[in-house]
């Protein structure tokens, strides 16, 4: 059964001084209906902002004048002024909207419907549903290719990653993964497509001209049991060297030298560690940690964990906002 | 809040036809299985709440199949599922005959001796078959065939569950009220063998011997016949037909938990897991059989998946390669409790975390973090490998 929800719009915004240079951190917490915000300086939760049932995935425009939430439970994607916490309108976005990505012109969000199978493309600018195209069951990763011409949409039950022509809107390939897949990014160069397995244990990168497999990632920590280490989120940092992979109820990211595939490094975080986003400086990396709620920030030069964050219940996605 | 719904539903088969490219070529595979069901008269129960579903079983396949075939349709893999039920008494031989001459995965749901037959036939000898109904014991040990897997739970790893969690939380002192049916004597044994497994000791046993009806007298019938038990951390009672266990919580000369065939139970699914993508799963199934999803469909469930899973890896319909698929390595079931379900390779049995519940949630999930295992840890519950008789698969 489904709650009412009324989003209260009585936010202290005044209150909140900016600091210069500092970016902030918004993270989505899925079992309290809100954003926790925290600044990249201080490593503090400034402002907590009510959204919609059970926010999940969330993405600032290019010019980040407004941010999209994926409030899965009111079966709606949420536009909010980042300055105001307002949200200013809904856009439809198919059932219970679990994840998307912005096409790079700031068009069109494609969003996974995760109890629909479907992918739903919403034109942002005039509020409609553009098209529905039918994937696999339980649609999560989306992906954009830094050209904007493929879309691929992974979806758990089916295991596969679907690519869609964005000039046709239709699959143009269908390619296996491994068991439950969870996130898919391209790399910035359009080469490669990585697509982490959560209960297959790995993360696949694919060759995008040819969209055959061209390596398979694995992982092993001591200690831990293989089958408790479930990639789902990954970063990659700007100069394409690094890949970090959040290893959920492993508790651990793992760091991965994005030429030889191999990984250098885990370092320990928070129970069940979900999606992540770099600080606007580069330096700093944020971690949601679904169980323990909270929020890991890591070092990237030095790989190391420096702080944990309390925010909401459930935490779940994270972007940056300079 | 309006709910906005924009749904086109288009059948697997249409789908495949719709989409573009499909990878690398795969030949076309197509998959015949069957669910068998030998139905079973079940006993008379004190209330009428909870009637056993019609499709129990039935509906958990049904739902796999509509999960599997959307992969199907992107890989031209087809699969047809066809339901056969015998009535009580009926000739399930005949019927087993007929349907391994046209399929070659069999979904078993009969006691324990009826899938031994099935599994007997000289028919039988190259298909694969699922129980995906009996908890006995005996299947996964001296009982066993090698063509015969078990998606359903072996009954002790219920009971080992409940255990570690008893155990886990140093609720050791127990006193167990046990049926009249020989399923109750059973499982009253399983719960027996759990609890020395474990160090959880039973300190009385009282048979329930009640012909009255409880539903009016519970609250002085069961506190009088509770009152010389000795104190304990928590009341088991085995009764397996749901008959009287309902109305013995909260109504006990002691204040106590009511653990084993109700209250705090072991299973292999309940409708208060949430976790692991499971409500995804949950919501799925309620649309479909407009019902909540019971251990019985789960099983159903993980066997059909287990089918759709290794032919979408291997690309092949024979028996023999899925059941050589699905006892390697190279095989895991998502199966929405959070960790890869695997098969034992020495009996058959899907390795699998068993889910603590009670009525209203998930109370924890099984292994328990420190129960070691040389293996894997989820061989702690049930029958293990230097425990069991079983040598059909060349152990």
């Amino acid at each position: 059964m489904r709650r009412i929800y009324l989003v209260l719009v009585a936010l202290p915004i005044a209150a909140f001084p900016v600091v210069a240079a500092a970016g902030e951190i918004w993270v989505t917490n899925e079992k309290d209906d809100d954003i926790s915000v925290i600044d990249t300086a201080t490593l503090e939760v400034i402002r907590t902002i009510p959204t919609g049932e059970r926010p999940r995935g969330i993405t600032f425009s290019s010019d980040h004048s407004r941010v999209y939430i994926c409030a899965s439970d009111s079966d709606a994607v949420e536009v909010m002024d980042p300055a105001t916490g307002e949200i200013l309108h809904e856009l439809p976005s198919g059932e219970d909207p679990e994840q998307f990505v912005l096409a790079p012109d700031d068009k069109h969000l494609w969003i996974a419907n995760e109890d629909d199978a479907v992918t739903t493309v919403v034109d942002v600018d005039r509020r409609e549903v553009v098209a529905q195209i039918n994937v696999g069951i339980e649609p999560e990763g989306m992906a954009v290719s830094a050209d904007g011409k493929i879309v691929v949409t992974t979806s758990e039950t089916t295991s596969m990653a679907h690519w869609i022509d964005t000039a046709t809107m239709k699959i143009v390939a269908n390619t296996l993964v491994d068991s439950r897949p969870r996130h898919a990014e391209f790399t910035r160069d359009g080469k490669e497509l990585w697509v982490s397995s959560e209960i297959g244990g790995s993360v696949t990168v694919f060759d995008v001209a040819t969209r055959s497999e061209k390596a398979k990632i694995r992982f092993a920590i001591t200690g831990v049991k293989d089958d408790l280490i479930q990639p789902v989120g990954f970063k990659f940092t700007p100069d394409g060297k690094t890949a970090f992979v959040a290893l959920g109820p492993a508790n651990h990211v793992a760091v991965i030298d994005m030429k030889t595939f191999a990984v250098e490094d885990y370092i320990l975080v928070g129970r069940r560690v979900w999606h992540m986003a770099l600080s606007p400086d580069q330096t700093q990396l944020f971690t949601t940690n679904g169980v323990s709620g909270d929020v890991t920030v890591i070092d990237v030069a030095e790989r190391q964990a420096l702080k944990s964050i309390k925010v909401g219940r459930f935490p779940w996605g994270a972007a940056t906002r300079p | 809040m309006p709910k906005r719904r924009i749904r086109w539903k288009i059948s697997a088969c249409l789908l495949a036809a719709l989409v573009g490219g499909f990878g690398p070529a795969r030949a076309e595979v197509t998959v015949a299985m069957t669910y068998l069901r030998q139905e079973v008269q079940a006993p008379p129960v004190l209330s009428n709440l909870d009637p056993i579903p019609a499709d129990l079983g039935i509906a958990g396949a049904k739902a796999a199949l509509a999960d599997t075939e959307t992969t199907g349709g992107f890989l031209a893999h087809h699969y047809t599922l066809k339901v056969i039920s015998v009535a009580p008494g009926g000739d399930l031989v005949a019927a087993a005959k007929a349907v391994l001459a046209a399929s070659s995965v069999i979904l078993v749901d009969a006691p324990a001796e009826s899938i031994l037959t099935v599994a007997d036939l000289p028919e039988a000898a190259g298909a694969l078959i699922f129980n995906v109904a009996s908890g006995e014991r005996r299947l996964r040990d001296a009982d066993c065939r090698a063509n015969l897997l078990h998606s359903i739970p072996e009954d002790a790893m219920r009971a080992d569950a409940l255990m570690q969690m008893l155990r886990a939380r140093r609720w050791t002192r127990t006193a167990m009220i046990v049926g009249p049916r020989p399923e109750d004597e059973a499982y009253a044994a399983t719960l027996r063998a759990a609890a020395a497994k474990f160090g959880v000791e039973i300190l009385a046993f009282k048979a329930w011997t009640f012909n009255t009806d409880l539903r009016r007298t519970a609250g002085k019938e069961v506190s009088l016949f509770t009152q010389d038990l000795p104190d304990h951390d928590v009341l088991l009672v085995a009764d397996e037909a749901d008959d009287f266990a309902r109305y013995v919580a909260d109504n006990t000369w002691l204040a106590r938990p009511v653990a084993g065939s109700d209250g705090l139970r072991g299973e292999g699914w309940a409708p208060v897991l949430e976790q692991w993508g499971a409500v995804q799963l949950q919501n799925r199934f309620e649309s479909a059989a407009k019902r909540e999803m019971r251990p019985r469909d789960y099983a159903a469930w993980t066997a059909l998946r287990s089918v759709g899973e290794a032919v979408t890896r291997i690309n092949s319909a024979d028996p023999a390669k899925l059941r050589s698929h699905i006892l390697s390595d190279a095989f895991g079931l998502d199966g929405f409790k959070g960790r890869p379900l695997t098969y034992r390779r020495w009996n058959g049995q899907l390795r699998q975390p068993m889910p603590v519940v009670n009525a209203r949630a998930l109370v924890e999930l099984t292994p328990i973090d420190g129960y070691l295992h040389q293996e894997n840890d989820m061989d702690t519950l049930g029958l293990d490998r230097a425990e069991s008789a079983c040598k059909a698969f060349g152990g």
